[in-house]
């Protein structure tokens, strides 16, 4: 098994103090796709930031495929690509002079980044533009423009930094599939989104940091099977004016044909399709409430608010 | 990454560099030909034809080096101040930081791309000079070697500038409080022996007075001072600028966090 990423004790303070990551650990398997997740200031972008060298660390060992960044930081660095949270582009290039330059960094000759640049921009619908200055792109061309900037010397590990905040969920889908698709030709990929949904439904493990610890560490399904309750939306046929009896369960009648039912992991939903089907309802359609990753991902970082106030 | 691979990595900073002042010719070449041009027809034909000689030369002899000097100071300064400064204003740093390229390449690639655009406005004023007199170079290897060290040595000067730079207005100070009192008072207009004897040793603080008499000597073969030390102090600058730079660069100092 080979280790893509590999960090240990990773621990930053800012200058004025703040100490943003508490000596943090975490290990990104080869091939995997890989979410790392957490609210707003929890220490994810400057997890990343130190990955991709952008922010200095305070202590802690960071290393690529092996390659540590303090003692081998150009084969580190050969080995990663980084697509960042904000457009960090030369707004006034060409968007083809944006790809060639990125590819003339790692020492690619200029008719192989013009061949990698053609064939990334393709891919990701934007070859039509490539004469055009990166300022007249739409914001998701922007973000499939910084993509195709991170793949342009085909990076062994993609770090992508809400790759799609902004983006409309058409073009998201059709990004997901793109990065389903690359994941699965070889390469890592570590995502943070604040979409929970495109984490549960790309990644296979997963990683939660709140206030610069790391809360979970695990595997998507491990993870998903700690929901104990999950709440699910019923579309009932006829129309009912009082809750329907259902034994065992929390229920409630949201309108006169959507019941909303809380199922804990230990009891099934057959059961309640027999109630139902007793009292002559049928059930159309059924849906969770919320996404299974969102409820998760808030009871473990309220659980650990409660810890540290406490 | 193999010498080829970092030679690559030189040159595409270099012409993205070269790209960027040419595609804002109107900013970057255009200016100091006319503000050159007026130094030429007001100090060098109006007012100078009232002067006399100076150094044995007529005076638009006399300032045409100065003159070209000054220009090739100002903009390789220029240059790379501004586009390193624009480079971490809109982040686009971040694509060189993240990149496999030695910080020594980068630096290394900014510094030409200031001493490209020193080098052509300095090519362009000395067209326009041969309007107005005649110029016989005295030493060729004098002149081409000074001019290129010392555009070397303010773009050095132009990125620690830019390192430290927190705003636009940033760029500017050191170009308008510090460079232009110097390069007006390093001896581009007059030669320091007109001046008192304290003066003159106060003049000899100055390092661009080294430079433009340097350049003085290569054009017109009369210098104020010892040529070899002055190529001993323009050396040692460049080698302390580089280090610092490279220190800064780093250490993160302005563009890591």
């Amino acid at each position: 098994m080979t280790i893509a990423l590999s960090i240990e004790n990773l621990r930053k303070v800012y200058g004025n103090g703040f100490e943003a990551l508490k000596g943090i650990s975490l290990q990104v398997e080869e091939g995997d796709f890989f979410a790392l997740l957490g609210p707003n200031g929890a220490g994810k972008s400057t997890t990343l930031g130190i990955v991709s060298s952008l922010v200095n660390k305070t202590e802690g060992r960071v290393s690529i495929f092996g390659h540590d960044l303090e003692k081998d930081l150009v084969r580190a660095k050969m080995c990663l690509g980084v697509v960042p949270q904000e457009f960090n582009f030369n707004m006034f290039e060409k968007v083809i002079d944006i790809i060639v330059t990125q590819a003339g960094y790692y020492g690619i000759p200029l008719q192989t980044a013009h061949e990698r640049a053609e064939f990334y921009l393709r891919k990701l619908g934007l070859w039509e533009k490539r004469n055009e200055r990166a300022r007249m792109l739409s914001g998701g061309m922007k973000r499939r423009l910084m993509i195709a900037r991170a793949l342009v010397h085909n990076p062994r590990l993609l770090i992508l930094d809400e790759p799609t905040a902004g983006v409309d969920i058409e073009l998201r889908r059709s990004m997901w599939e793109f990065l389903q698709e690359i994941n699965e030709a070889g390469t890592t990929i570590i995502l943070t989104t604040h979409y929970l949904e495109e984490a549960e439904s790309l990644c296979r493990n997963i990683a939660i940091i709140d206030h610069g610890s790391i809360v979970q560490d695990t595997s998507m399904r491990e993870l998903l099977l700690q929901l104990n309750t999950e709440t699910f939306l019923l579309d009932i046929t006829p129309p009912q004016q009082q809750l329907p009896k259902v034994d065992g369960y929390k229920a409630e009648l949201l309108d006169d044909h959507t019941l909303q039912i809380d199922v804990e992991r230990s009891q099934g939903l057959n059961n309640i399709f027999q109630a139902l089907e007793a009292q002559q309802i049928s059930v159309s359609s059924m849906r969770n409430k919320a996404n299974r990753l969102e409820e998760l991902f808030v009871s473990l970082v309220d659980k650990n608010l409660t810890q540290e106030k406490a | 990454m193999s010498a080829k691979e970092l030679f690559v990595a030189f040159w595409t900073i270099l012409t993205k560099e070269v790209r960027r002042f040419t595609r804002i010719w109107g900013q970057t070449l255009l200016p100091p030909a006319i503000t050159m041009t007026l130094y030429f027809i007001i100090f060098g034909n109006l007012i100078g034809s009232r002067i006399g000689e100076m150094g044995g030369f007529n005076y638009m002899e006399y300032i045409v080096p100065g003159l070209i000097m000054m220009s090739v100071i100002t903009n390789s300064y220029g240059n790379v101040v501004s586009s390193f400064y624009s480079t971490k204003f809109q982040r686009n740093i971040e694509e060189l930081l993240v990149s496999p390229i030695p910080y020594w390449v980068i630096l290394c690639g900014y510094v030409l791309g200031g001493v490209s655009r020193g080098l052509a406005v300095g090519f362009i004023v000395t067209l326009l000079s041969l309007f107005f007199t005649d110029l016989q170079i005295h030493n060729i290897a004098v002149t081409v070697s000074v001019v290129f060290l010392t555009a070397v040595l303010f773009s050095l000067g132009g990125f620690i500038n830019a390192v430290f730079a927190n705003s636009f207005d940033d760029i500017s100070i050191v170009p308008t409080f510090i460079l232009t009192p110097l390069t007006y008072l390093g001896g581009v207009f007059y030669s320091i022996s007109l001046l008192p004897e304290f003066w003159q040793g106060v003049s000899m603080l100055n390092p661009i007075l080294y430079m433009v008499n340097t350049f003085r000597y290569g054009i017109l073969g009369v210098s104020d001072i010892s040529i070899g030390f002055a190529y001993g102090m323009i050396i040692l600058f460049i080698v302390i600028l580089f280090s610092v730079s490279l220190h800064l660069l780093k250490s993160g100092k302005g563009i890591r966090n």
